[in-house]
């Protein structure tokens, strides 16, 4: 993927691009290169992105969910459950990648696993305080009414924790697309690659940087937005309280 | 489903709960006719929720039984029988996730009625309960207490049970719109004719709403049971008698009215006249603050019916 820049740039005076007047001073946004290179850097590395956060949070919620069903199902597994997503989320994630990549490699493998283990702490705990959080006089009622453990679960327990599920969702979606972008500390992969890149450049990038770093921005914030409208679209009542 | 109110015997039926020396509930034994309301009242800790929660088996009984149309409550299964028994609780426990539509459906969604029958199930309910039918699609969130409760009762009624369990189902409301609650709740109960069970520590909601009264002290040993009027009357003992409370002589006039009364031919002129479903306590009161000795009560036409005197409301 860096190819481009070894076989047409020096490495003391670095030719950005092809000369343009832009490029030649380093400015902060120069659209000619963004132009040039969206096709080749900028949207591949998003999309690799978006590849990255999505399987990261999909594999971390099933595994959050089960795991909080546990913990949630049988109190005693609570304490200890939460205290290991707590040690995963505590490792940093230069240590972790160090610890993987003898066994996985220097493979797309290896980051999944570290983004996975970010976000089940949150997801774990707000599963957990979501399913808890069901006042006793609903329950009551619930099995007043003649429902079974499995559809008081289903219809009452878990529709109730639903905004703080999403939530959490929110919160683990916006920090993976974070601490994804350090992923191309270990090989050259989604945003974090062009962003790694620039700052690698003896001048800093600027373009490089500002774009790539701005499509990570952008890329939180529209997955907050979006998790947030849905969010409302699944549990209107939930801004009645 | 059963539809017909059904009777409701408690058969020495006691509770000891895990780790405690003394009964919550001891061997209680009483029996509610099929449609009529049994009041338990007593002081706090006196055993009336566990009474109440052993039959639908929220608590499961220590020994004893408890039979509902003679069918024992151990002999069913534990989930058909709470689906045949409405419970209605003080703190409602309405689903917030759900409208009011979908909360009454609950039971009759359990039951698979289709989604018509249940609109409409909804909707006769709510008129029932005296809510407007737009109510169906609020969320408990957007009513107030006194809604939330008729709610709750309405949900309780869905699948038409023969039997409804309700603790202190107006106890966080404030008097006024209690009072209502009452009424309200008495007139629907004389249309539905359920078998109900009714918890409550005020004497007089007790006085009030039941056919019957069911006087639970400490230990959850039953104290007395009878209907109001003989309970006022004729205490079985200075534990009740202290419980009802020293105006028992007035509440036990409140009970009656002067249609009940022999009355004698009008003769006199000028006496205070009053409808035939008066309270006499009511008739006593207003004797006494005009200082009179008799008045004229009047039929729902506003014909006369007789004289009553002082002496014929207290007799
Ligand atoms: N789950 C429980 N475990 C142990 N003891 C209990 C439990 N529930 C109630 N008790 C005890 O049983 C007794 C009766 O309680 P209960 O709730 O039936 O009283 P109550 O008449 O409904 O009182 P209140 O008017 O305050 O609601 C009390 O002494 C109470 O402490
Ligand atoms: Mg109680």
């Amino acid at each position: 993927m860096t190819g481009w820049r070894l076989a047409d740039g020096g490495p003391v005076i670095p030719n950005f691009g092809h000369g343009s007047e832009c490029l030649r001073d380093n400015g902060w946004l120069c659209t000619s290169w963004v132009r040039q290179h969206w096709g080749d850097i900028l949207q591949p590395a998003l999309v690799q992105h978006i590849e990255l956060t999505l399987i990261a949070v999909g594999i971390g919620f099933a595994i959050a969910f089960l795991l909080a069903l546990v913990g949630f199902r049988w109190r005693v597994f609570d304490p200890p459950l939460g205290a290991f997503t707590d040690i995963l989320y505590t490792i940093p994630s230069i240590a972790l990648y160090q610890l993987l990549v003898p066994v996985t490699g220097l493979t797309v493998t290896t980051i999944e696993i570290a983004l996975v283990s970010y976000t089940l702490f949150v997801l774990y705990r707000n599963i957990v305080a979501g399913l808890r959080a069901v006042p006793p006089e609903v329950l009551e009622s619930a099995r007043g009414m003649g429902l079974t453990r499995r559809q008081t679960f289903l219809r009452v327990e878990l529709p109730l924790a639903a905004p703080a599920i999403l939530a959490g969702l929110r919160v683990a979606t916006v920090a993976t697309i974070s601490i994804a972008t350090v992923a191309a500390f270990l090989i050259y992969y989604g945003l974090g690659g062009p962003i790694f890149d620039a700052l690698g450049q003896p001048d800093i990038f600027r373009t490089e940087l500002l774009a790539s770093g701005g499509l990570a921005i952008l890329l939180a914030l529209s997955a907050d937005a979006l998790l947030a409208l849905l969010q409302r679209a699944l549990t209107p009542w939930s801004r009645l309280r | 489903m059963r539809t017909e109110a059904a009777e409701l015997v408690f058969d020495e039926a006691t509770k000891v709960y895990p780790g405690r020396e003394s009964a919550a509930v001891d061997h209680l034994s009483l029996t509610v006719p099929a449609g009529e309301i049994c009041v338990l009242v007593g002081p706090s800790g006196g055993g009336k929720t566990t009474a109440l929660k052993l039959v639908n088996r929220l608590i499961p009984l220590t020994s004893g039984d408890i039979r509902i149309d003679g069918t024992s409550i151990l002999e069913q299964d534990v989930v058909e029988l709470r689906r045949s028994i409405g419970y209605v609780i003080q703190q409602v426990g309405l689903f917030p996730h759900m409208t009011v539509e979908g909360n009454i459906g609950t039971v009759p969604r359990l039951y698979r009625r289709p989604r018509s029958w249940i609109k409409a199930r909804s909707a006769e309910l709510l008129e029932l309960v005296g809510l407007d039918p737009s109510y169906a699609k609020r969320f408990p969130a957007q009513l107030s207490g006194g809604e939330r409760q008729r709610v709750g009762l309405a949900r309780a009624l869905a699948a038409n049970p023969p039997l409804m369990l309700m603790d202190e189902p107006f106890g966080a409301i404030d008097p006024i719109v209690r009072a209502r609650l009452q009424d309200e709740f008495l007139r629907l109960q004389k249309e539905i004719r359920k078998t109900v069970v009714f918890v409550t520590h005020d004497v007089d909601e007790a006085i009030k709403v039941g056919d019957r009264i069911a006087i639970l002290r400490e230990g959850g040993r039953l104290a007395q049971y009878d209907t109001p009027q003989q309970i006022l009357e004729h205490p079985a003992d200075e534990f009740v008698a202290e419980f009802v409370g020293r105006d028992r002589a007035l509440k036990a006039l409140a009970l009656r009215t002067l249609g009940e009364l022999e009355l004698s031919p009008a003769t006199e002129d000028g006496l205070p006249r009053l409808p035939a479903d008066t309270s006499l306590r009511d008739a006593l009161a207003l004797l006494v603050a005009e200082r009179r000795n008799a008045l004229l009560v009047i039929g729902a036409d506003g014909a006369p019916l007789g004289v009553a005197t002082r002496e014929d409301l207290l007799a």
